[in-house]
This record gives structure tokens, sequence and C-alpha cells, in this order.
């Protein structure tokens, strides 16, 4: 029946990792060279990490490995033999499995069900207390423990992680691609997470290509590495032959980066922005914040720290007015402040988000119109009646694409249509030009390149070294550790550590993160 | 009000309860599988009152009434399939759609029932469970409707089946995500339009309920906008089909209040009683409804929650 059928395809033990080859790979979408003759060779039973830039053609690769793409030109070899992959299917037909960036387990469903459900043969009425047995006994095989019987919402984002590695093991795939797997873990699970897997490639058991841009984890998990630039391989060898500058250099190649801008001393710090008591509670009416204290001084960055969920987009949406507070008081300058339009200008707040086309973009409105959207309703653009000048308009949004080199064709090129770098730089442009006392930025540098990730940095530090004070929520711990002068982690809605950066370091606010002191 | 008036308003709230309740259970149960699966079918209500037209005349040239509770649910599963399918042509609002069908189906009951206004059709026998009392207010009250049973034993077995079956899980999976729906190789179209159409015959099935059974026969202002209480109901039911069991028994004897009293002679504010399904819509909508939280339990891809 049915049920024998799928046992075939479940996990067996004793099967051993996969080897999987690329011969001068390319891919075009329409003009653009997104890969171009890529050869990369992942040994069977290796760890090996895919480096690159964003927009480097990674994912891409991947994508044509697992058949989700079919390569223009070029050959894919599993274990030693040309394979043709025309969809995901075939790929893990062939023992090829992917765990995205982005979760694909299914909320509402529990772990038991997420792991049934992703088999290829469901029979039609399951038997719980068998499909229990055999899960429990997989489980035994495997060194990831998961709790099977509640919703998947209610896990943790690195048990989310491990049901995903663990329903790519349980369809018996013995070669895993993972794409940025660590970017939601803390340091802690991620460790956890990446030793596990480094043990099941030591024994041989599986194969895996890790797709990441930190150094760490190359350095601290991965046997072999390849780095591509520009959708070409620019670089593979044994990681024990590589030193990090040389993998960076690989990465990045001639570009020149903007140089950290310096922290400059600032003098007698003036209390700006006290936070005391904020409450407020999220999506499901349950408190998402609980008596966050917090003070921002003049010329100080607070950098917020934490694994995302933990109250960060709530304390984000409560300062920028997109979410009510149930209790609590926002001071600034020790009077009492609301986030509305009229305040934010009074007091010259300003922001910075992540994904800025989702968050404080208009996606189909003109750069111009997007870079005039603190100072549209105010002299020179608008007149004394409420009409607007569109001229004004376009030469002040002229003036601001020069100075913070946003690359667009012109003023009236909707917003959307420039890269995810470009269009943060015109975020740039619009909130930091004027006078800046309050900066509120939440992950700025979320999914760009290197190039816009040090030009944004360096512009924060600089509002910080002119003056203003700095909140700055970040997922990324190295944003964090470069930037913040006093770092806090928040834990379930909750301020759980505070410290001037002096005093602490990645191990410290780490154990802070995972709720560990 | 003494003793005896309010044993019989009890009894007659609760043969009203199961009679009212009856197509509001249908319908419910039909839009909590179209739902599950992720889309809303605001078309129901028309289903509904084409299903009561078609089971009607079905039965009345038939004289089986159950040949028209089938057919009315056959024609439930056209419509719903006419939802499904244009719900999955590109840029098409599931919303918008359902209203659309609605007009539809009203319209096109009205126009078809002209005929049918006058004649009378055979109508569903009911099962009498009273045989035990001597009381003849007690038998009439255990006089249950078979379908009322059926809709019972509808809503555990779905309510089952979301658990333990590979097309409940795959439904509820197409409802959730459907991002991971399509990882998983479901084709998540054809889900909802199955969904859909399964749901529609159950609407349909509710429908036949009104017209041949209780009141018993075909006019045009046979509903009264159960089709679209039902979705409140799912709402409050939070999308599970035990409890649209429970609500709509509910609601059934919210409508059983107004001609409960009127039965003991109390007729003052008859109509404000029969306004207590809406009201009541109404109230739950603003309860579980907050611009500050997200409803618990919907399905995340339903648009209304998105
Ligand atoms: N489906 C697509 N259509 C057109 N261009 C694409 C598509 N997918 C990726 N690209 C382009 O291919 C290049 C490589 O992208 P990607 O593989 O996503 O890089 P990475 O994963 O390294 O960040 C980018 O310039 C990207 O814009």
């Amino acid at each position: 029946m049915s049920i024998a059928a799928a046992d075939q395809t479940q996990h067996d033990p004793s099967s051993k990792g996969i080897g999987v080859e690329t011969l001068g790979v390319t891919k075009r979408f329409g003009s653009l060279v997104a890969l171009d003759d890529v050869s990369i060779k992942v040994r069977p039973g290796s760890f090996h990490a895919l480096l690159g830039e964003n927009g480097a053609g990674k994912s891409t690769l991947v994508k044509c490995i697992m058949g989700v793409y079919r390569p223009t030109n070029g050959q894919i070899m599993v274990d030693g033999r040309e394979a043709v992959i025309p969809n995901p299917r075939a790929a893990h037909a062939l023992g090829l499995g992917m765990v995205y960036q982005h979760f694909t387990l299914v909320p509402s469903l529990t772990a038991a069900e997420n792991l049934v459900i992703s088999r290829a043969n469901v029979p039609g009425i399951v038997n719980w207390s068998r499909e229990h047995a055999d899960l429990e006994a997989f489980l035994e095989t495997t060194p990831f423990k998961v709790p099977l019987d509640i919703p998947v919402n209610g896990l943790s984002a690195g048990e989310k992680q491990k049901l995903e590695i663990l329903k790519q093991l349980y369809l018996n795939q013995r070669f895993l691609i993972l794409d940025e797997p660590t970017s939601v873990l803390t340091p802690d699970e991620a460790d956890e997470i990446l030793g596990l897997l480094k043990g099941l490639t030591d024994s041989g058991e599986l194969t895996i290509l890790m797709i990441t841009h930190k150094f760490r984890e190359v350095t601290g998990y991965a046997d072999d590495v390849t780095v591509l630039r520009g959708g070409q391989m620019v670089g593979s060898g044994a990681v024990a032959d590589l030193s990090v500058e040389d993998m960076s250099h690989m990465m990045i190649g001639d570009t020149k980066l903007r140089e950290a801008a310096a922290r400059a001393e600032t003098s007698v710090p003036a209390l700006v922005v006290e936070l005391s008591g904020l409450n407020a509670d999220d999506d499901e009416g349950l408190p998402a914040l609980s008596d966050i204290n917090l003070k921002v001084h003049a010329g100080e960055v607070v950098g917020i720290a934490g694994v995302s969920g933990n109250g960060q987009s709530e304390l984000v949406e409560v300062l920028s007015g997109q979410r009510d507070r149930s209790a609590g008081q926002i001071k600034v300058y020790g009077a009492n402040y609301e986030p509305v339009r009229e305040k934010m200008d009074r007091f010259k707040v300003f922001g910075l988000s992540e994904e800025p086309l989702h968050n404080v973009a208009v996606p189909s409105m003109t750069v111009a119109e997007n870079i005039a959207f603190r100072s549209f309703d105010k002299s020179p653009i608008a007149s004394l009646w409420g009409w607007l000048h569109p001229a004004k308009m376009r030469s002040q949004a002229r003036g601001l694409i020069t100075a913070y080199r946003v690359k667009t064709p012109s003023t009236e090129e909707q917003i959307e249509n420039l890269s995810g770098g470009n269009v943060q730089r015109a975020v740039l442009a619009r909130e930091l030009s004027g006078d800046v006392d309050i900066l509120i930025v939440a992950n700025p540098c979320f999914g760009l390149d290197f190039a816009s990730v040090a030009e944004i940095r360096a512009q924060i530090m600089e509002q910080r070294n002119q003056g203003a004070a700095v909140l700055l929520i970040a997922e990324d711990l190295d944003e964090i550790l470069e930037l913040a002068d006093t770092v806090a982690v928040m834990l379930e809605g909750e301020i759980a550590y505070t410290s001037p950066i002096g005093d602490t370091d990645r191990r410290a606010i780490g154990h802070a993160m995972a709720g560990a002191h | 009000m003494d003793d005896g008036s309010l044993a019989t308003v009890l009894l007659a709230m609760f043969a009203g309860a199961i009679r009212v309740s009856t197509p509001f259970l249908f319908v419910s149960l039909g839009e909590c599988l179209t739902e599950k699966s992720g889309r809303i079918n605001l078309g129901l209500e028309g289903t509904l009152v084409f299903g009561a037209m078609s089971g009607y005349a079905l039965s009345f040239h038939t004289g089986s009434p159950w040949i028209g509770v089938l057919g009315a649910g056959v024609v439930g599963v056209l419509f719903g399939a006419i939802h499904g399918y244009l719900c999955k042509l590109p840029k098409v609002n599931d919303i918008a759609i359902g209203i659309a069908l609605m007009l539809f189906g009203t319209g096109a009951a009205f126009f078809f029932g002209k005929a049918y206004i006058q004649p009378q059709a055979a109508r569903l026998p009911s099962i009498s469970f009273g045989g035990w009392s001597d009381d003849s207010a007690v038998q009439q009250a255990l006089e249950i409707n078979p379908l009322f049973i059926i809709g019972f034993f509808l809503a555990v077995a779905m309510w089952w089946a979301f658990k333990n079956t590979r097309w409940g899980l795959i439904v509820r999976t197409t409802g959730d995500s459907t991002a991971a729906a399509v990882a998983l190789g479901i084709n998540v179209d054809r889900v909802r339009l199955i969904a859909t159409s399964v749901g529609g015959f159950f609407a349909g099935v509710g429908g036949s309920f009104l017209s041949l059974s209780y009141p018993g026969s075909w006019s045009e202002g046979l509903s009264s906008g159960q089709g679209l209480m039902a979705v409140a109901l799912v709402i409050f039911a939070r999308w599970n089909p035990l409890a649209c069991f429970e609500a709509a028994i509910l609601f059934g004897a919210a409508g059983a209040l107004g001609p409960a009293l009127q039965s003991v002679g109390i007729s003052q504010g008859y109509h404000f009683f029969n306004a207590a399904p809406y009201i009541m819509t109404l109230g739950i909508l603003i309860v579980a409804v907050s611009p500050k939280r997200s409803l618990k339990g919907a399905p995340a891809e339903l648009s209304i929650t998105k």
C-alpha cells in the first residue's frame, strides 16, 4: 500500500552524502547574465561554503541545482553522473534538498504534521499513533530534537530551523543546500546547529552546501569554500588554505569600500530620548513590550540587539507611531512626545528602516516624490495655498541624488525600479539631509551589497558624531558591534541586558540574546 | 411569566434553534471548508437561495424531496466551481467575485423560481424522537429534521478529517501558506477549487432545507441573509467545524427567540427579537475584529486577514 511505498523515501541512516558538481553553468535572465560559466565541485560528505555578495548569483546557482531554474548552458553532475533536473521534484528524487532562507513550514500545523505532509506519499487516512512511533524512532537517529506536537508558530526560530533540516533528513535527502541558515538565530543556536551538521558531514552521512556571508561560519565549520562575484566563480579551495582577507578580497574584488567613519569623542552627554515603562501589545493582543526603559543621549548610538521577534519590530512601530502603546511614556528633551508628523518635525526625528521599498517608500511614486515626503508640505516645495511646485521638488531631489550618490536614470523614475542599495540611499537622502537630532534606525543594511552597507553605516556614524541621538535596532550583531556606544539586548519584550560597548563582547551579548545570564 | 409558559418558551426555543440553525450549520461548514483552503466565498448567500429554489423545483417535479436536496447540492457545486475557477485567474479578488455570485444566485433564483411560488412540493419528513413522552408539546419539539442530524455528523467528520486525513492536511496547508504548499508540490488552485465546490455543495443543501423543511415553501424572501451571517459565524467559531456547530445552534436560538416568545403571547418587541441574529452578528464582528490584533486561528492566506 501507499505506506510501504512512502517508507522507501524515508530516512535511512546508513546512506551516504552525495557529491554534486556544476560544469560551466551559465544562466541568463533576458540580457542579464546572472551566472557566467560557473564550475564548482562539492565533494561527497563535505561541508562546502558558497560565499558572495548580494547579487553575486548564489541563489541562482543553487536554484539551478534544485531544478527551480534550467541553466542556459552547462551541466550538473550528481554523484559523478550527468543529471537532468527539470523541476524541484526531480532534484528531491536524486536526494538533493534545500532549506530556504524563509521558513517553508506550515505555521498552524504541528511539527509532526509538517513532517508527514512533506512526504511524497501521504496516506489517505493518517494513523497518528503509528506515525508518532515512526517519528520518534527517526528522531532517535538524528542529533536534532524538536517538540512534535505543538504548532510550528509556537516554536523558536532555532527549533524551526532544526525542523527544516529534520524535514530534509526525514525525506532522506543526502545533499543539503542551506541558504543563510543562521540569519535568524542567536550565535549560540547557530553554533549548535552548524556543529551538529558538521558532525553529520564528518561521518559522511550528508553533504552540505551553505550559502553565507559570515566568515566566522566559513572558518569555523566549512571544509571547502567557493566564492562568486558578479556571476563568476572567482575562487575556490580548502578553507584551511585561505585567510579571511583572501576570501573577502575575492568577494568584493577591487571595489573601494567607504572607510568606516571614526567614532569621534562626544563631550558632555545630554539626555535626548527617554523611554520609561513602555508597554505595547502585539497583533494577537498579547504583550509584546513590557516596561521598556531606555535612555539615548546626544552623540550616542544605543544598539538594540536580539533575535528577531523579541519585540524589536513592535518597539520601532511604537516609536514611529504605527502601533499604540498600552502604557509608558516617550520623552524627548524631558517633554512628552507623541510620534505624529508635527512633533517629528519639531523635534527633528528621522528614521531608516529595513526593506525601505516596503516600509518607508511608495514603490510606484517617483524618486523625487519619495525624496520629498518629509518636505513636500513646506516651503519651498509647497506654496501658501497648498499648491506644490514640482519643479522645485525635482531640483531639490537632483541635489540630493548627487550628494548621496543614488544611481537612478532620472528624478522621475519610479523608485521601485532602483536596486535595493539605491532605494536605501534615496531614503537616506530624505532623512539625513537636514538637521537630525534623533535618528531611529532598524536593520538599515538588510539585504544590501557591501558598498551600500559601508556607506550607510558611515552615514549613521557621521550623524552620531554631529550630535544626533541614535537608536539602532539590528539583528546583525556585527552592525551593533561596529556602531553602538551602548548595547541593549531585547528578549521577550524586555530589555534583558545593557552595557557600554567597551565592557562587553560578542559572547556576552550572544548569551543575553539567548536568555542565558 | 409562570413556570408553564417558561417551559413552553424553552421548548419552543429548543425546537426553533434546531430548525433555524440547520441552514446556518450547512452554510457555515461550507464557508469553513472554503476559508480553510484560503479563500472567502461570499457567494454562498446566492448559492443558498438558488439551492432553495432548485431543491424545491426538483422535489416538485420528481416528488422526492431527497432528490431535491441532492440537486440543490449539485447546483451548489456548480456555483462553487465558478467561484473557484474565476478566483484562480490572475488579479481577481475573491470578495468581489463572491458578491457578484451572490447577486447572480439570488437574481437567477428569483427569475427561475417565479413558477414555483404557488405549487406545493413534497417536503422532507422529520424523525420523531419524542415517542417516550405523553406531552404533545414535547413530542412536537422532538420532531427533528434529518438534515440537522446529517449536519451534526458532517461537522464531526470535518473536524476529524482536518486532523487525520491527507486531504485535511492539504487543505490546511493550502490555507495557511501558499508558499509552503507550492514547495510541497500541492496544486494550490486545484485544492481551492475543490474546497470551494464542496463548500458550495453544503451551502446548496442548506438552501434546500429552507424550502423543503422550514419554513418549507419557496418564496423570494426565504433567506434572510443566513449565507452572509455564516461568514461572521465562521469567524466566531475560529474556523473549527465543531465550534461552527455550536455557533450555528446559538444563532438558531437567537433566531428562534422572537417566535418562541410570541407562542406564549409576548408579542411586544417581536421585531426586535427577530433581529437578534443580526445584532449578534454585529456584536461578534465588533468583538472579534480589532485594528490592533490579528484574528487568532485564521488561515493566514485569507484575503481579509493578510
Ligand atoms: N528571476 C530572476 N529574473 C531576473 N533576474 C534575476 C532573477 N533572479 C535573480 N536575478 C538577478 O541575478 C543576479 C544574481 O542574483 P542572485 O542569484 O539572487 O544573487 P545572490 O543570491 O548571490 O544574492 C542579480 O542581479 C539578480 O537581480
